[in-house]
């Protein structure tokens, strides 16, 4: 069995693996067969088989509701929690008890599992690269996952065949791939904000000891809020526009999960153009009418100001916590995706009063650090050490429903605390421990981690003395151990996690996911040229249907041709042949999209060519 | 365990290298290649550095260790006489506690009218200095005093450390009470119940369905 560890960033978007070169001694990350770094954290459930990455992401808006994105905001999580985020998902989220389950594809999954198709797919990249089999990794997460949260991170990694051997916080993996050669020692703020997540954390970097002081965030805040509030913006601005059109084919593109998409990735596009330009045109061609707007990048702002601004709290609870004021902080880090955008990094440059690092690429950065993590821990730097903190306080439920706190927020870890604990009934072989982790006096308020039971032989009320540990491991999950000490003998513990999977399921999720394996390689590319006949074949109705008194007679005749000879190809399993037909489609509907595009923009847009604006598309 | 002399001056600079270099030695990112059984006392091991650099580095944590040391305790919680604060800081804050009852069923009522507020924002600023001062004698002169006293002189030290935790304690419980009362912002709400968990005026009966018998902290 090889030892190597990989590193892994298991994102809200986009997912990485990464490695130390041995020569050079840096992080690398490994780039797919075409090149290409990150690896869309979508998986599709198709009747074909399960597709994950890029061909996925391609079929987002084609078919919503089979195809899982953003999958990381539902890890460890129960249904109450996310069914307010469910309403805008276009896939299903299934009512019930524990955990998140959703239908998708025509079978029931939860979140674990999908990730594990994500974590599959980098593990066999990375055993393509190297040319021998990778069994152990590190993965990252938000730092302020809780324990369910990581603990289904773990589970993840198990079903996909990867031994978990250190779960990193994703802003300390980042100061670890700075801190190779970039940092000098002193106090650093790292300001995460990625896909589906936010994270601050303040650490002291000295003699090669990176202590993490304090951590905050926001597990529910990142780019992904920023495209809803754009989307949902956009979908009242068409409304308000087109409302003629709308009312007259009875469309309500709010209840239409394609449209929906569509607006989704269109307000993601358009957020990602205005970081680095001032204006922008989204066109969006629907059945009936095509919607077109011009945006700058001061509207944008207007809308995503108040989410800005919701990342600025946890940044001074983080300072307060680490007893140190803005003007203590010697560097500011920044990771994630959205931190490209202008008005975060004013903010953050304004609130801690220094200019960020960002050299470098912040979609890279994370998986740079767990590629370093993962480094240490098989033996190969030795002059490094972090020192992460658990971001949640830890407690156990009391009478009345109060919260006895038993290992405070920030406290570095691993860290441990034992209670002692007894019977109030003759016999009673049974104690029952809640054990929550939040920031709030109330178990009710809290984050229910799970039920302890602990069975001891009977005795007389009173007499057990049960000593209880409770250790947050250097991966911030907690285990338990109890100990009866009159017979010094281990107290049984039954572990019933509120929002996990338990042994039994885990080992069935495992066996799962060799049945329904990733569609092989050669499947999975005739899968992809299907995609790409499907959206082509769309395009040309729709471009039909909107333009066919543009064209001639003759050229109406050769895209219909094109067409029909596309659909023939595409219900047989000939890939080049579809290949071929939807090339032939491109070609043949080529002036009429030009056509159609110039048509749009008369009037509106005059001085603009429309080849222009379909290069922005 | 960090080899420096048992005095509650602790020179933290020095204290910090100490703490680096015993993480290093005892952290589980090196002895991964352990048997299991070696890697969870490494583990145990590391918590343990991790809590004794916590104790130490805190002028004030350093005080109530000491004083559970001093005490023969290894628990927190396990003695029978709580620590009480001094009479008359009880009597003092009576009139404080009248007026945060009375402001509480108002509250339940409805809103706090402006002058309450006012008036109780005001009271909290003034316990806040008061705790601060409590704080800068207990980790300062105090804790100097200590250092430098005669065996024989020390059980009346410990005594004044005592009182003035409990002081502090109790501080902190009230301040608590008032930002809840007056509804603070998350931020202080956080601080509040820390302050809340602290509290040695409401020992809280702990545990699930069993009792709770004290408990060990390290």
């Amino acid at each position: 069995m090889s030892s190597r560890i990989i590193g892994i960033d298991l994102g809200t978007t986009n997912s990485l693996v990464a490695y130390v070169d041995e020569a050079t001694g840096l992080p690398r990350v490994i780039p797919d067969a075409d090149g290409r770094p990150l690896l869309p954290s979508v998986v599709a459930f198709t009747p074909d088989g399960i597709v994950v990455g890029e061909p996925a992401r391609r079929q987002l808006a084609r078919r919503p509701a089979d195809t899982v994105y953003s999958v990381k905001r539902l890890m460890g999580r129960g249904f109450e929690d996310v069914k307010d985020e469910a309403r805008y998902l276009p896939f299903r989220i299934l009512a019930g008890e524990g955990l998140v389950r959703l239908a998708v594809g025509g079978r029931e999954v939860t979140p674990p599992e999908v990730s594990a198709v994500v974590l599959k797919a980098l593990k066999e990249r990375a055993e393509r690269h190297f040319g021998e089999s990778v069994e152990k990794a590190v993965v990252t997460v938000p730092a302020y996952f809780n324990d369910a949260q990581r603990q289904a991170t773990k589970d993840a990694g198990r079903i996909a065949g990867l031994d978990v051997v250190r779960i990193v916080n994703e802003p300390t993996a980042a100061s670890l791939a700075y801190g190779l050669h970039r940092l000098s020692e002193g106090v650093v703020a790292v300001y995460d904000l990625g896909g589906g997540t936010f994270d601050v954390s303040i650490l002291r970097v000295k003699d090669g000891v990176f202590e993490v002081l304090a951590t905050n965030g926001d597990t529910h805040l990142g780019g992904d809020d920023f495209d809803r509030v754009l989307a949902l913006w956009l979908l009242e601005d068409i409304a308000a526009r087109h409302h003629t059109e709308l009312d007259r084919d009875c469309v309500d593109l709010a209840r239409d999960p394609e449209a929906m998409q569509e607006l989704r990735l269109a307000a993601e596009a358009a957020k990602i153009r205005l970081s680095s330009e001032e204006r922008t045109t989204l066109t969006l061609p629907f059945a009936g009418f095509t919607y077109r707007r011009e945006m700058t990048r001061a509207d944008l702002e207007r809308l995503v100001e108040p989410l800005v601004r919701r990342t600025l709290g946890p940044c001074r609870r983080a300072l307060a916590d680490a007893g140190l004021s803005a003007a203590d902080i010697d560097e500011v880090v920044l990771v994630g995706g959205s931190t490209r955008v202008p008005l975060v990094r004013r903010r953050v440059q304004e609130l801690f009063g220094k200019t960020p690092h960002s050299q470098l690429n912040p979609d890279e950065v994370v998986a740079l650090g767990a590629a370093v993590q993962a480094h240490i821990l098989a033996g190969g730097i030795t002059n490094m050490l972090l020192l992460d903190v658990t971001p949640l306080s830890l407690g156990i439920e009391s009478l009345g429903g109060i919260v006895n706190v038993l290992i405070p927020r920030n406290t570095t870890i691993p860290t441990s605390a034992r209670e002692m604990f007894t019977t109030s009934a003759d016999g009673q072989t049974l104690v029952d421990l809640h054990v929550l982790q939040g920031e709030r006096e109330l178990a009710k308020d809290c984050r229910s981690l799970g039920r302890f039971e602990l069975r001891i032989d009977p005795m007389p009320a009173g007499m057990p003395k049960i000593e209880v540990t409770f250790l947050i491991d250097a991966n911030g999950i907690l285990q338990v151990q109890a100990k009866e000490q009159r017979s010094d003998k281990a107290a049984s513990i039954e572990v019933k996690p509120t929002y996990g999977l338990n042994e039994a399921e885990v080992g069935r999720m495992i066996e799962d996911s060799f049945t329904y394996a990733e569609a092989d390689v050669e499947t999975r590319m005739l899968i992809e040229a299907r995609n790409e006949a499907d959206t082509v074949l769309v395009h040309a109705g729709r471009a039909l249907k909107q333009g066919a008194h543009l064209v001639d007679v003759a050229e109406r005749a050769a895209i219909e041709t094109a067409v029909a000879a596309l659909r023939a190809a595409r219900s047989g399993d000939d890939r080049d042949r579809i290949h071929e037909a939807t090339t032939a489609v491109n070609r043949a509907t080529e002036h009429l999209a030009e056509v159609l595009m110039d048509a749009a923009l008369k009037g509106a847009l005059g001085s603009r060519r429309a080849t222009e604006i379909l290069g922005e598309r | 365990m960090f080899g420096l002399p048992r005095k509650l001056a602790v020179d933290s600079a020095e204290l910090q290298r100490r703490f680096y270099a015993l993480a290093r030695e005892h952290h589980p990112d090196f002895h991964q290649a352990a048997p299991a059984e070696e890697r969870a006392r490494i583990e145990a091991t590391s918590a343990l550095v991790n809590a004794a650099y916590r104790t130490l580095r805190d002028p004030i944590a350093r005080v109530e260790y000491l004083v559970r040391l001093e005490e023969g305790r290894e628990t927190k919680e396990g003695d029978i006489d709580k620590p009480k604060a001094p009479p008359a800081l009880l009597q003092e804050m009576f009139e404080i506690q009248e007026a945060l009852a009375e402001a509480r069923s108002e509250a339940a009522k409805g809103a706090l009218d402006e002058t309450t507020r006012a008036t109780l924002a005001e009271q909290r600023e003034s316990l806040r200095a008061r705790l601060k001062d409590e704080e800068t004698r207990l980790a300062g002169p105090l804790s100097a005093r200590w250092d430098s006293a005669a065996p024989a002189e020390r059980p009346a030290i410990l005594a004044a450390f005592k009182e003035a935790l409990a002081t502090r304690a109790y501080l902190r419980t009230v301040i608590a009470d008032l930002t809840e009362t007056l509804g603070g912002d998350t931020e202080e709400l956080g601080r509040a119940i820390e302050g809340r968990h602290g509290s040695a005026e409401a020992p809280r009966t702990r545990g699930g369905m069993g009792g709770h018998i004290g408990a060990p902290h390290q």
